[in-house]
């Protein structure tokens, strides 16, 4: 037996099982995640090792919405991905045109400022933020945190837009400057929609980032319980002893669920978008 | 619109060109680098929230803090923990990355759905997945404690033995996460990258004989170097000043503290902001030290091979 064949049948059967392993470290942990949180505490207590539910309740998600009030932190942190969204288009659609387009001072130098954004540790941002909100008061608002999200991902964004920007033909927008429009027109009626895929992928990205945000939510929110995003609410009622664990399983699903749907539901733009600018920077 | 402030064509480009951007650089300017600014000077400042208005801009400046944290004793096992976690988690993650791109590479039936469920834990939110791992690694009841014989607190035991050796079971048990939330994010990247390599170079190869790990070594793996030195940079980036993780998964305790943990304790629970932001400087400038020696080193490897 050769090498080569040698090689190609050690292959054949390596490649199935490396695919087995890597399917079921992904999926295994997300499926547990699920039946656990239609068990009761007693059943899981009783027989750990299970991995199938003997019989199936929704007692978990109607105590973790209400009485835990995870309707509240959905109802919060929709506020704050929402608005993040929002706001981050309306600043970065206007920058990565100029970006993309327009000659203008300090032009090059803008890319230095965004990767040195996007690379900065949050974590020493977090000490003046947290100094500052705490000196003005806005410690327990939502509107402080929308402010640092879009700070966070407006450099991002702007570089997704750009890339994306700079594929629409020169051509077209200046036809549209013949018929009259004025540049500000041009965005709205021609630029942006032949951009609809990139404006989604970007939005996407600023709703992931604003809805699985953590530590700033931590330093802002905790001590206002009618505040926190669902994030701050599980990680902080995970340390209690009172909540059963397959509740807190519920409240983790219903976290993870709209994350998870709106990421598969734009999939395919949003990787794109990712890894096409990593691949040009 | 344009032309009612006059100036050539170019310089009315000019202006409207930093009219769009200037709401991106005004936020950019008072939400990060100002802030930046501000944490440096604290680090030099004693500085309290109770008499955080006093200090003020002139203030006393002093390298207190500096001695202060690095005489501490927690602060250099911190220090080490973090540059263990890091190596370790970045160079896991490429790996596991790098393999599952190569597995995934060729079609074959169910391709999408393996695909869709490695992209998940990357996806999740960081709260949601640590909480699982706690409770599926849970003493009492965590599943995979029922599979083994004797129950390992993976997340509350400093070290363990195993096979007679010692290992810090925490550590690893963080690392080990750390590799599974982020391979995702390598295999996206490699996968992009080797769809995109032309086909004719493997195949060439294949017609002079080449079995499957050489065509690996000297055909796809050089063409993958720079993807690769990319995303050790980002990983190293970013994980060398993650806090999320560590702190959710053991809070620091059992020989995990990372310096970003430490970072957060000073401010919230010691409440000695100028210490917290000192130690945060510290740690981002070890981290800009790391990055330049890579760096150098990698250009300077690159020249080499070119």
């Amino acid at each position: 037996m050769t090498r080569d064949r040698f090689e190609r049948g050690l292959f054949r059967v390596l490649k199935p099982l490396v695919i087995l392993f890597l399917f079921v470290i992904t999926a295994f942990p997300f499926f547990y995640m699920v039946t656990l949180s239609f068990r009761d505490i007693q059943e899981l207590i009783l027989d750990p090792g299970s991995i199938w539910p003997r019989s199936f309740t929704f007692d978990t998600y109607a105590n973790v919405l209400t009485r835990q009030g995870f309707l509240t932190f959905m109802r919060n942190s929709a506020i704050v991905a929402v608005s993040s969204v929002a706001v981050t288009l309306l600043i970065s659609i206007p920058g990565a045109y100029a970006v993309a387009r327009l000659r203008f001072f300090g032009r090059r130098q803008v890319h230095f400022v965004f990767l040195a954004v996007y690379l900065f540790p949050a974590i020493v941002l977090a000490i003046p933020l947290f100094v500052l909100f705490t000196m003005l008061g806005l410690r327990g608002s939502l509107l402080g945190l929308i402010l640092v999200y879009i700070a966070q991902t407006v450099p991002v964004t702007v570089y997704m837009l750009r890339n994306y920007f700079e594929t629409v033909p020169q051509s077209v927008e200046e036809a549209a400057a013949i018929d009259g429009c004025t540049r500000l027109s041009t965005i709205w009626r021609v630029v942006l929609p032949l951009s609809k895929p990139a404006l989604m992928a970007t939005g996407l990205y600023a709703f992931m980032i604003a809805w699985n945000e953590f530590l700033f939510a931590l330093l802002f929110l905790v001590e206002k319980r009618e505040s926190w995003t669902v994030s701050l609410g599980l990680s902080q009622l995970a340390g209690s002893i009172e909540i059963p664990t397959t509740v807190l399983m519920a409240g983790s699903v219903v976290l993870t669920l709209p994350i998870v749907i709106v990421f598969f539901a734009g999939e395919r733009l949003l990787t794109e978008g990712l890894t096409a600018g990593a691949e040009k920077g | 619109m344009t032309g009612r402030r006059g100036g050539t064509l170019r310089e009315q480009e000019g202006r409207a060109g930093l009219a769009l951007i200037s709401p991106t650089l005004v936020i950019t300017l008072v939400v990060v680098v100002l802030p930046l600014l501000w944490a440096i000077m604290l680090a030099f400042q004693d500085a309290r929230l109770i008499n955080i208005r006093r200090v003020g801009i002139f203030g006393h400046y002093t390298l207190e803090n500096f001695g202060y944290v690095m005489s501490e004793p927690g602060f250099w096992t911190s220090l080490v923990n973090t540059l263990v976690y890091t190596v370790a988690g970045t160079a896991l993650s490429i790996a596991i990355g790098l393999v599952a791109a190569l597995a995934l590479r060729d079609r074959f039936r169910g391709r999408t759905l393996v695909r869709a469920s490695i992209l998940v834990p990357y996806v999740a939110p960081v709260v949601a997945v640590a909480f699982l791992w706690e409770t599926m690694l849970n003493p009492q009841f965590g599943i995979v404690n029922s599979w083994l014989g004797t129950p390992i607190a993976f997340l509350t035991q400093a070290k363990g033995s195993f096979l007679g050796i010692q290992v810090p079971v925490a550590l690893l048990t963080v690392i080990a996460f750390e590799a599974w939330r982020y391979f995702p994010f390598a295999f996206l990247f490699i996968l992009a990258r080797l769809q995109a390599l032309p086909a004719e170079l493997d195949e060439a190869a294949v017609v002079d004989g080449a079995t499957p790990t050489q065509r690996f070594r000297h055909v796809i793996l050089p063409q993958l170097w720079r993807i690769i030195a990319l995303l050790s940079v980002l990983r190293f980036v970013f994980t060398f000043t993650k806090f999320d993780d560590v702190y959710l998964l053991t809070g620091g305790g059992a020989g995990t503290e990372v310096v970003s943990v430490r970072v957060y304790n000073f401010l919230t629970a010691r409440d000695d902001i100028g210490a917290s932001a000192a130690q945060a400087i510290v740690l981002a400038v070890v981290l800009v030290v790391f990055l330049t020696l890579y760096l150098r080193f990698f250009s300077g490897g690159e020249r080499d091979q070119g």
